[in-house]
């Protein structure tokens, strides 16, 4: 039973910074804009999360440093794919060049340092109950942090005007202009938004996850996070399903290699990207009926005056 | 005051031919600016990085050899491109073609196979490349799966396999526990074109795979095909062009490029097969495809210039202790530039000071 809660605690943490990552990229992809750099914005936001961490000693300030590295980098996004309407897949493949060059550059100052991750909540009484006091009452702030961020998320999308005004901007921008949006601005603040949100899921890792920063540590977990998006159809509620299914197939990974199972390490942990295409798959092929994407996703717009 | 696109009535051609050049000197500027924010002398800095290594016979040869790779991926991957297709992976496709054609060269290694192992290496490693460049495209037409995503996991699982076999069963018993495979055999080795040099008979490849794009994109009905369904996907369909065909096509050529590539540098300038036998070629040839404007000869001019930078790159790290992570950030910079300058073929950039009197719509 010890390990069935250690395993549900780890599945938590492991999907922690793909569900914050992805609910950001979800929000900007429902205004229509595809920013594949999710993974620069993260490990920019890793590196000077941690940076910000270890100079002050906060967790707090890191993580604050990390939204406000993934914020910039995805300015830089929205200037070139808003502004002057660059086509978006290869901005976002140079947004996560550039980033992987900016973490490195960053970071290499702070390899090889630690310091104290994140602290986990402890309510007398309730943390100490078998089995769920940990898992309920006793992770970090990140976690909490993430299913409000959904929920909020959820709640702005289909309950608020704002939010039905973004969707529209993404399923027909053309119509919301029309109607007198400002097309654009709504895109660049979902931009904003969706690198807000890499930033923290990118300093999430050497902040909470482990207490160091190794270049590259992101490994590929902002394209996860945007597959993620995809196997979602576009909806919060699925996000988070999605989200602790990837975190769950990368803890049961990295406890079969510890149970000495008779399977090559680097056969385990080719596993969640092997199970992302399989996803991927399976989730296409069943919307046979029509996409269920946004409908100007990835499509340039240049207002007419 | 508002930056405005204003849309040209045709395509600016004095400005697809100069955009490169804006977008390279663009790059240098800023990046006499980060120089200056490291604390180093940015004239000394770019001397290092893009004179000095033009002034040695050794430097010069290197140069070649780092373009190689890199001119092979990018002419399959702006096949790709043309066609408005994907193919982000060649990055998995380089490491899987390196991978088969090892197989051979670790197999006959000590036997007196003959001349035959160089060649069936080259084959194998294409074929190999082609097949996993196919996964994705076979996912695309058949499922509709994003090939972007696809390629790019892909890469992930083609570095865990090598590491894999390197660590396991490819091992050099002599190698002191290192993950590489043996040294291979001279008959499995890339001939060097200059005894005691660098440059080998790949650069002859990839000029070769040059001219033949030029010819497949210039002068053949399937080029123009790639084109026309790239950039006019309705008048593809109705001059019936199988864009499903097409789309396998240039996702097959281009892994096979980029495997041929990927058993090129194994079996030339590496000698084994070992973890990390690429500075993210399949992922730098990526800019290349966009600096030379998807054109084959600009392709290989922009991949002798990026194969300077990391030269240059290791240079200045050497001479001036500049972290080579600045050549990654100079490349993720110059792909900016590159794609901002060729917005201005399309447009034209205006500032403009809204009417105040207008009415902002419902809001």
């Amino acid at each position: 039973m010890e390990l069935v809660e250690a395993i549900i605690l780890s599945v938590l943490a492991a999907s922690t910074p793909l569900l914050i990552a992805a609910t950001g990229e979800l929000v900007t992809e429902r205004s229509g804009v595809l920013n594949l750099g999710v993974e620069g914005m993260m490990i920019v936001g890793a590196a000077c999360g941690f940076g910000g961490a270890w100079l002050t000693g906060s967790i707090f300030i890191g993580a604050l440093f990390g939204i406000v590295a993934g914020t910039l980098m995805s300015l830089v996004f929205a200037l070139m794919a808003l502004g002057l309407a660059v086509n978006q897949v290869a901005t976002g493949l140079a947004l996560t060049i550039l980033g992987v060059g900016l973490s490195g550059l960053i970071g290499a100052r702070f390899v090889g340092e630690r310091i104290t991750p994140a602290a986990h909540l402890h309510i007398p009484g309730l943390t100490d109950i078998p089995l769920i006091g940990r898992i309920l009452f006793g992770e970090d702030a990140f976690v909490y942090f993430s299913l409000a961020l959904i929920i909020g998320v959820w709640w702005f999308l289909y309950r608020t005007r704002a939010g039905l005004i973004l969707r529209a901007c993404g399923d027909n921008h053309v119509s919301a202009h029309a109607l007198g949006y400002p097309v654009l601005k709504i895109r660049m603040l979902a931009v904003m938004f969706g690198g807000a949100c890499a930033g923290l899921a990118g300093a999430y890792l050497p902040l909470a996850y482990t207490p160091f920063f190794i270049p590259g540590m992101t490994a590929g977990r902002g394209w996860i996070a945007l597959a993620l998006v995809v196997f979602a159809s576009w909806r919060p509620g699925r996000l988070v399903i999605g989200a602790y299914l990837f975190g769950a197939v990368t803890i049961l990974q990295l406890h079969a290699q510890g149970w000495g199972v008779g399977i090559p390490s680097q056969f385990m942990s080719a596993l969640p990207y092997l199970a992302t295409v399989i996803v991927l798959v399976l989730l296409s092929r069943a919307r046979t009926g029509g996409s269920t994407a946004p409908a100007a996703l990835g499509t340039v717009f240049v207002p007419d005056r | 005051m508002q930056l405005v696109l204003e849309k040209r009535a045709e395509r600016s051609n004095t400005i697809a031919l100069v955009s490169p050049l804006i977008a390279i000197g663009l790059t240098i500027v800023t990046m006499t600016i980060l120089f200056a924010i490291l604390g180093k002398n940015p004239l000394l800095a770019l001397q290092a990085y893009f004179i000095a290594p033009l002034t040695d016979s050794y430097s010069l040869q290197e140069i070649a050899v780092k373009a190689t790779p890199l001119v092979m991926i990018a002419i399959g991957l702006s096949l790709c491109y043309l066609a408005n297709v994907w193919n982000i992976g060649a990055e998995g496709q380089f490491l899987i073609g390196a991978v088969a054609g090892s197989w051979i060269a670790v197999k006959t290694q000590g036997t007196d196979a003959g001349a035959w192992v160089l060649p069936a290496m080259f084959v194998l490693a294409a074929a190999a490349g082609a097949l996993y460049a196919l996964i994705p495209a076979i996912c695309k037409v058949k499922f509709g799966a994003s090939e972007i995503l696809t390629s790019l996991m892909l890469v992930y699982v083609a570095d865990l396999f090598l590491d894999y076999l390197v660590r396991g069963p490819w091992r050099d018993p002599q190698g002191f526990n290192f993950p590489t495979t043996a040294e291979f055999d001279p008959v499995a080795t890339v001939p060097l074109l200059i005894e005691g040099g660098r440059l080998h008979l790949g650069s002859i490849i990839a000029l070769l795979v040059v001219a033949a794009a030029a010819i497949l994109l210039g002068r053949t009905i399937k080029g123009f095909e790639i084109r026309v369904v790239g950039a006019a996907p309705r008048a593809a369909r109705f001059g019936g062009f199988n864009s499903n065909q097409l789309i396998l096509l240039t996702f097959a050529i281009s892994g096979a490029l980029a495997g041929l590539a990927g058993i090129i540098e194994v079996a030339g300038p590496v000698g084994h097969l070992q973890p990390g036998i690429s500075p993210g070629y399949g992922f730098t040839a990526i800019i290349v495809a966009f600096l030379g404007r998807l054109n084959p000869i600009g392709i290989l001019i922009a991949g002798l210039f990026l194969a300077l930078t990391f030269i240059g790159g290791e240079q200045a790290q050497i001479a001036m202790k500049i972290p080579l992570d600045v050549t990654k950030v100079f490349q993720g910079i110059l792909l900016f530039y590159v794609l901002a300058c060729d917005s201005l073929i399309l447009y034209r950039f205006k500032l403009v000071f809204p009417n105040r009197q207008v009415a902002r719509g419902t809001g």
